[in-house]
């Protein structure tokens, strides 16, 4: 009787939870805010311009423009604490780009901004703030490339001089603000580099809506993470940076409202670092950072990313004189005489090396050596010094540009539709004479081009726990961390001489034992016979 | 005509015989682990090495106990009295059908060279095996204990490794030489029964 009411009331529960759950899920995105800015006066407007939704905006979140000036979205500048110099992507070098500063109006399409086209932009102009590119929930708006970070509006062309006119509908897209999302996050992250996945490896559109195998956080039928669920941003001041990584994050998991300033977009902020129930692999943490096992491999959702990438193989030309341009069976583009010859990369295993939390970026003003790959940047570390782990890498090849008297790297003008434009007149000194001048270096008219090499840390796809390496990825003869110094692996490092010693012994010993029983069966026969 | 004398009883036989299979189990799993061949895949490889190891430990600490409460651990008290003649009979003798240099009694039933090598791989073999091997199994806890500034994973591997060809070369010297008694397997016939033919 008792049972049996028993398991009527957890009937009834388990109904109730049901219904509960549906209604929550239901009502999810309406509970989630608990102002509709459709009602706003304010934007019950037709906008011409995305400033004029800025100013609609600021009305009433006064001081979000000023949050958003003091961040590296808008700036484009890090203070960078170990080397004292500037980085951001106003200056630090790329295999991808040759420098922003000739190419304001399609790279600045990504910046949280309007109108950055050249150096006259205002960086103190709050109207020129975009608030619609991270808080638009539509998924119709949209920066052109070549629009200098203006969404297209009725009178624009885009791409410009295309003819083709797709206005974003301002009005309806600030009506549905919202907070920003794996979308708003992605349409600049995901395709950096020039297109979807081309620069990082571990961040491409796959991560819109992943399935649980490429990111086990952001699976959009399971846990479902916003970008914002570990980069936890504060006055528009978002966490974890590539310019500041925390190596070694050696703490429990973050408490809530602890103002320790750690980083919350780490591992252990929310696992701890004792979060596997075998203490033999909670061990391996002091020499491996999670990612090192956790993201088996990068560019795992289908999306390929570029690999190696040959500036000095542009200008080829058709048999019709126009700018070759060849695609491999997938439909990727592998040559484009605008900027040169393209390899891929798809599952691609990483590169592994300490880090310990220092990253140092080549800027136009550092000298390079030119007789050996340039390392664009580097992220130091050596083992044993207590605060690097051994990380996973995606390594970018590249052959660009440098000045072969200042022995600099070099900026070139490679886009737009201007005599200068690599693109236009495919004549590198104009191009790069050009980008230098914009970008404020010398340049002294005699160049050559370097092989260069970037590394990009691969944090994100992390896979389900049932994928992560198992023991004989490293602990094999064929180990991802061969080569990599101040580990000993059981498995792989074998001791060459001993071994050799061992078995030679175990093996004379066995010998001699053979021939002593041989010379006894021999000495018994002979025995026997007499 | 031949006697026959019971030498071994019966846990001594037991202890023998596990601590053959566990060793055996050790090394083919521990080579496996060091990375010498494929076969139980490397992490069933240190499962079943660590469940060995530990199953060996359990073994010992009763058969420690057996040999001082029965006074046997006095059949390993080093001698080198006619060690010199058992040498000279594995080398010559052996050959020429002269008669045993040692005469194997309940009291003294391990020739004077088997004293030698058992009391190595007790007091040296299986110490370095055991102290190398507990190392790499506490290795998580070498920082919690304070044990880390003193110890280098590659210096525990490689006194490991050494153990285990010492021991490997022990076995090798060993399976043979159990042929070597009244018939070629007698010895054998003894570690099963207990009774040992003597001439």
């Amino acid at each position: 009787m008792i049972k049996k009411s028993l398991f009527m009331s957890m009937k009834w529960l388990f109904s109730w939870v049901a219904l509960a759950c549906t209604v929550g899920f239901l009502q999810g995105a309406a509970l989630a805010s608990t102002a509709d800015h459709s009602q706003f006066k304010g934007l019950q407007q037709d906008f011409k311009s995305g400033s004029a939704v800025t100013k609609a905006c600021l009305e009433c979140h006064a001081k979000a423009a000023d949050e958003v000036m003091a961040s590296k979205h808008w700036a484009w500048e890090f203070p960078d604490p170990h080397s004292k110099k500037m980085l951001g992507k106003k200056n630090v070098l790329t295999s991808f780009s040759l420098g922003i500063q000739s190419n304001n109006p399609v790279c600045n399409a990504c910046h949280a901004g309007y109108g950055w086209k050249d150096n006259s932009f205002d960086f103190t102009a709050r109207e020129n703030v975009d608030c619609l590119v991270c808080h638009d929930t539509t998924g119709s708006y949209r920066k052109g490339s070549g629009m200098a970070g203006h969404p297209p509006v009725a009178g624009m062309e885009l791409p410009p001089g295309s003819g083709n006119v797709k206005p974003v509908d301002l009005k309806e897209v600030a009506q549905n603000v919202g907070k920003s999302s794996r979308d708003t996050c992605g349409a600049c992250h995901f395709h950096g580099g020039g297109g979807d996945g081309v620069k990082h490896g571990d961040l491409d559109s796959s991560l819109a809506a992943p399935e649980k195998d490429v990111d086990v956080h952001m699976d959009a039928l399971g846990l479902d993470f916003s970008c914002t669920e570990c980069h936890k941003t504060t006055a528009h001041q978002v966490a974890g940076s590539r310019y500041a990584l925390t190596a070694k994050d050696a703490h429990g998991a973050l408490m809530r409202g602890s103002k320790d300033g750690r980083n919350p977009s780490t591992c252990q902020a929310c696992h701890g670092n004792v979060p596997h129930k075998m203490a033999r692999l909670n061990r391996h943490a002091d020499k491996l950072a999670c990612q090192t096992c956790h993201v088996p491999q990068f560019a795992r959702g289908g999306i390929a990313t570029k690999m190696t990438w040959d500036w000095s193989a542009a200008g080829q030309m058709d048999p019709d004189g126009q700018p070759l341009v060849t695609k491999d069976a997938e439909g990727r583009v592998i040559y484009d005489a605008k900027k040169g010859r393209f390899t891929y990369g798809e599952n691609r295993v990483p590169d592994y090396f300490w880090f310990n939390g220092k990253v140092s970026h080549l800027t136009a003003s550092d000298k390079i050596d030119p007789t050996r790959p340039v390392p664009l940047n580097r992220f130091e570390g050596v083992p044993g010094d207590g605060e690097s782990r051994i990380w996973p890498f995606k390594v970018m090849r590249a052959m660009q540009p440098y000045d072969k008297v200042h022995l600099t790297m070099l900026k070139a003008h490679t886009t737009g539709t201007d005599e200068d434009s690599y693109g236009k007149s495919f004549d590198w000194n104009k191009a790069i004479a050009r980008g230098m001048k914009e970008a404020g270096h010398p340049f002294s008219g005699q160049f050559d081009f370097v092989k260069t090499e970037m590394s990009w840390p691969i944090t994100h796809m992390v896979a389900p726990k049932e994928q992560a390496l198992n023991c004989v990825a490293c602990h094999g003869t064929q180990s991802r961390l061969a080569g990599v110094p101040g580990i000993h692996l059981p498995g792989h490092h074998a001791h060459g001489w001993l071994d050799k010693l061992g078995w030679g012994l175990a093996g004379l010993t066995l010998l001699g034992v053979i021939i002593h029983g041989a010379g006894r069966a021999f000495a018994y026969r002979k025995g026997a016979r007499k | 005509m031949s006697e026959r004398i019971y030498v071994f009883p019966l846990f001594e036989r037991f202890w023998h015989w596990a601590q053959a299979i566990l060793i055996m189990l050790l090394l083919v799993t521990g080579f496996e682990v060091h990375g010498t061949y494929r076969l139980l895949g490397f992490e069933r490889a240190v499962e079943t090495h660590t469940v060995g190891a530990w199953t060996l430990v359990g073994l010992w600490v009763f058969a420690i106990f057996w040999h001082f409460t029965t006074g046997e651990w006095r059949q390993y008290i080093p001698t080198l009295q006619k060690v010199d003649a058992m040498i000279k009979y594995y080398v010559y003798g052996i050959f020429t059908n002269a008669p045993h240099p040692f005469r194997l009694t309940r009291l003294h039933k391990h020739n004077p060279l088997q004293r030698l090598a058992y009391l190595g791989v007790m007091l040296f073999i299986g110490p370095l095996l055991w102290f190398t091997g507990w190392f790499y199994l506490f290795y998580e806890y070498w920082a919690v204990w304070g044990w880390e500034p003193y110890l280098s994973l590659q210096w525990v591997s490689f006194f490991h490794v050494v153990g285990a060809f010492l021991m490997l070369l022990f076995l090798i010297v060993h399976v043979y030489l159990i042929t070597t008694g009244h018939t070629v397997l007698s010895h054998f016939k003894a570690m099963i029964t207990g009774w040992e033919e003597v001439d």
